[in-house]
């Protein structure tokens, strides 16, 4: 495979898979709710997803007058763009990853925080008042979660030694850093979906309370770039998690390849079977929760683990 | 009964609230006799105050004011009788202590036609004054903002009157120019000044939200004008009458009979339920007996409306916390409720199947077998939503302490139903004052102390196990008999009198082509419904449709208390406040 292909060729399947996870999470959310989801275009509705982008590709581009054109417009490109950066670093299966350097992890905290951006924008610049209340609510969430987002991870540095993903994944080949840091993985996982703002975290576009929070205003394909973009979110934060406590791509009998989209997968799921279980905090209790509960344990694991492993060097 | 025998005030009257002929002299009431046996006096216009707030200051205060509407007398054709002038304005007050109503009339002429308020005294006369002002025209001296309530702020005339048309086909095509259009979206934008509100203080600008009336969670077409501080509630005013559809002016316009339809879609999700009411007011007119067969077939069809509606309630309430589950479950089991209702009245949410005097069928043949499979299957399924919903610890920490209101705060806004049982109120209709044979039931009223939106979902999913045992105990207990009096007045009549002799047959053509005719009175009938206390307050003239129908229902007091219990919270604590109260906006605009 030449060098040019493979960041091609993982951009498509993601932009793929992006689409697909909307068909997987409405079937199998009506699985779990008692109904059929869509399942009328192409065996098992899988066309679905090709119909709605045919649908969303060919409705009219409006921009609210009362928007501020450009940022209105550049808001939805961020966060497509800043998820898909953050699959460069990923290492699906050995010899499979766009770019391999040794600060991979730090760079992924940089995407993240980036993205935000987004949000904050596409809010502030619809100039409408729902979306300015979802903005304000993603400001406060995404930087509260993302304090301790980089504290948790900083356990799986602490045992890997390194910033680079497959240097990390190479340091579980014995054991899964999830035996190592159950309470990491428990805060890197609520952060992650803080972070991707999926429910039960899913404040800045509160259906029940502001509508659609920060695109409200939005339609066609500069709403199906957010769409997608929360998607690839979550196929990230799934990815991560695999890599970062799961072990990565390794695993006995299968290909490497397979044991990672069948972990990832599995998060996937669980993303969605959150969404069907749990209701919505309220966004002053989540930031107490993240503040007084979260940000404390995650120096306490901080703390744990470089003891320990301190303690055990002598 | 002569004029002077109807307006006396007897010893008996005398007797039911001695307090009040203790401090007024009775020469200052007359006396109406009505068929509900509510205490019925007419007081004048300069007295009425004071007769209020005195009512409101005795022991076992008549502390609720239950009722305020109004009624154009001018086309009355018994005039003669009472102390009747242009306009009538109607007070209903409410001991809950004593579970007894009252009803002061007040005879206004048509110049000048106004009257004093009495916001000072009751909170919820606000939006009852501002709504007999919208129909009537009739001003309210010294009310705080008497603007158009249920109409259009562009609308002009005032409907309920007798000489506005009935019908749209009476007026000319309506039409809505671009002009038009402006003027009409300009005179909904919420000015906030005009309800006393500033718009900023010391640091910041308030920001003024128009919540609804499309919003995901207003539970149909309700507006809220929110002046927040960041996502705090400061104020909020409700603004209602985008559902309103004139069902009382219709009543006046449709046979007794024909108004049946326009009931069930009061509240659009109470089906028969609100029948009920109109109904029993009637017969109660009319003096039409029905079989213990008719009467406890409308109790189980009730009952399974509650369950229907209380199931939607539950669903939502989950749904609107943010929990999106529950009402995909609670909507299968409604399939399958709905289904039984449908083999029962050929119709789902919409029966109409309640007649005057009767049903309009008998129960279908296996009827009991499918009754007895639901009441068998849903309990065990409620026990794991209440799981699912009421213990879980985020609708908790959502739930518990928001929306909370004391028992004194219900009764002066006129709450009822589970919202005022939420807070101790053991005040349930059903038990209190048992109609259609519910005292032969054997039930429990839930009750609860808190007062707050967590208690008032778990009443409500108590309530459908309530409604579960009585549905069981009407299956076993079916009484055999016919599903229709044998009244001159029922509509429509059994038809198999009608085929043998000449007089039924004539009676049976008239009610069925003009429509029955009911006797001269007034009568009112008050059920446990759904949401709270339904009421149908009903004038007959003597014709074959109703002078004046009033349409108490429970939503509209209910709202207007939305921004005492929500100043101070937040944002989303409003929407959980909106769920708790659970109504319906059809049920509030009519």
């Amino acid at each position: 495979m030449t060098s040019w292909l493979t960041p091609l060729i993982i951009l498509i399947v993601l932009l793929l898979l992006g689409a697909w996870s909307i068909w997987l999470e409405r079937r199998v959310l009506a699985l779990w709710q008692d109904r059929l989801g869509p399942n009328r275009v192409g065996p098992f509705g899988l066309l679905q997803v090709v119909a709605d982008m045919i649908k969303i590709f060919t409705k009219e581009d409006w921009v609210p007058p009362f928007a501020d054109k450009v940022l209105f417009i550049i808001s939805p490109m961020i966060v497509m763009i800043m998820t898909l950066l953050g699959f460069a670093i990923i290492p699906f299966a050995p010899n499979i990853q766009i770019a391999q350097f040794d600060h991979a992890l730090l760079f992924l905290l940089a995407i993240s925080s980036l993205s935000v951006y987004s949000i904050m924008l596409a809010g502030f610049s619809s100039n409408s008042k729902y979306a300015l209340l979802g903005a304000m609510r993603t400001a406060a969430q995404m930087i509260s979660y993302e304090v301790f987002m980089g504290l948790a991870l900083m356990g799986v540095v602490i045992l890997a030694d390194d910033f680079s993903l497959s240097a990390i994944v190479a340091a579980q080949a014995d054991v899964w850093f999830i035996c190592y840091q159950p309470l990491g993985f428990v805060l890197f996982f609520i952060a992650g979906i803080a972070e991707i703002h999926r429910a039960p975290f899913d404040l800045p576009e509160a259906e029940t309370e502001i509508v659609a929070g920060f695109h409200t205003e939005y339609s066609s394909m500069k709403f199906g770039m957010f769409f997608i973009g929360e998607y690839l979110g979550v196929i990230l934060i799934s990815s991560l998690i695999t890599t970062l406590y799961f072990g990565g791509w390794q695993g006995p009998f299968l290909p490497p390849l397979l044991w990672f989209i069948l972990k990832t997968g599995f998060f996937i799921l669980f993303f969605i079977l959150l969404r069907a279980a749990i209701p919505r905090p309220r966004y002053d209790q989540l930031m107490v929760f993240a503040w007084y509960i979260l940000l404390p344990l995650s120096l306490l694991n901080l703390l744990v683990t470089g003891a320990v492993k301190l303690s055990l060097l002598g | 009964m002569t004029a002077e025998n109807n307006n006396k005030i007897t010893d008996e009257l005398i007797a039911q609230i001695p307090e009040l002929f203790k401090q007024f002299n009775k020469e200052h009431f007359a006396a109406q006799t009505t068929c509900d046996d509510i205490v019925t006096l007419w007081v004048s216009s300069k007295r009425i105050i004071a007769i209020l707030s005195f009512m409101k200051s005795i022991t076992d205060p008549f502390d609720m004011l239950y009722d305020l509407y109004a009624v154009d007398e001018r086309l009355r054709l018994d005039k003669n009788q009472y102390p009747i002038l242009d306009f009538t304005v109607v007070y209903q007050l409410l001991s809950i202590n004593r579970n007894k109503h009252i009803r002061f009339k007040v005879a206004l002429d048509e110049t000048p036609l106004e009257i004093a308020t009495i916001t000072h005294l009751f909170k919820n006369a606000n939006w009852y004054e501002r709504e007999a002002w919208d129909l009537f025209g009739i001003t309210f001296i010294d009310h705080p903002l008497l603007t158009r309530i249920l109409l259009p702020p562009t609308f002009k005339g005032h409907p309920l009157r007798k000489e506005f048309p009935g019908r749209a086909t009476e007026n000319d095509p309506f039409t809505l120019d671009e002009q038009k259009l402006q003027k009409e979206q300009q005179a909904l934008k919420f000015i906030p000044e005009q309800w006393g509100m500033k718009k900023s203080n010391d640091d910041n600008d308030y920001m003024f939200l128009n919540l609804g009336p499309n919003h995901p969670s207003v539970h149909g077409v309700f507006r809220i004008a929110l002046q927040l501080d960041g996502e705090r509630v400061i104020d909020a005013v409700p603004d209602i009458g985008f559902h309103h559809r004139g069902a009382e002016k219709i009543a006046e316009r449709q046979t007794w009979h024909g108004f049946i339809p326009y009931t069930d879609r009061i509240d659009y999700l109470g089906g028969v339920m609100n029948n009920f009411p109109y109904i029993l007011a009637i017969e109660k007119l009319a003096g039409i007996e029905v079989s213990e067969r008719v009467k406890c077939i409308r109790v189980m069809l009730s009952e399974c409306f509650r369950i229907l509606s209380h199931m939607l309630f539950f669903g939502t309430f989950a749904q609107d916390i943010g929990q999106l589950s529950p009402i995909f479950y609670l909507f299968i089991d409604r399939e399958k409720l709905f289904a039984i209702i449908e083999a029962i009245t050929g119709a789902r949410m919409h029966p109409s199947w309640f007649r005057i005097g009767g049903l309009a069928q008998d129960l279908p043949q296996g009827w009991d077998k499918m009754m007895l499979e639901f009441t068998d299957y849903f309990p065990n399924k409620l026990d794991e939503y209440e799981v699912m919903v009421m213990q879980n610890s985020i609708i908790k920490i959502r739930s518990i302490g928001i929306g909370q209101y004391t028992k004194q705060q219900a009764i002066d806004w006129g709450v009822t139903g589970p919202g005022l049982r939420a807070t101790g109120c053991d005040y349930d209709l059903r038990k209190v004052s048992p109609y259609s044979g519910y005292e032969n039931y054997d039930f429990t009223v839930p009750l609860d102390d808190q007062g707050d939106a967590y208690a008032r979902c778990k009443l409500r999913v108590e309530e459908m196990r309530q409604s579960i045992r009585i549905i069981k105990q009407c299956i076993k207990h079916m009484p055999q008999g016919p599903y229709k009096a044998e009244h001159p007045c029922t509509t429509p009549p059994m038809n198999n009198l009608s085929k043998n002799d000449i007089e039924t047959q004539i009676q049976h053509f008239l009610n069925t082509s003009w429509g029955a005719v009911m006797p001269n009175g007034e009568s009112s009938f008050a059920v446990e419904a759904t949401k709270g206390i339904n009421s149908y307050s009903i004038i007959s003239d003597g014709t074959s449709s109703s002078y004046r129908t009033r349409i108490r229902t429970p939503s509209f007091p209910h709202l207007q208390m939305i921004p005492e219990i929500s100043k101070g919270l937040m944002l989303a604590d409003l929407i959980v406040i909106i769920a708790s109260i659970d109504f319906v906006m059809a049920d509030v605009d009519r």
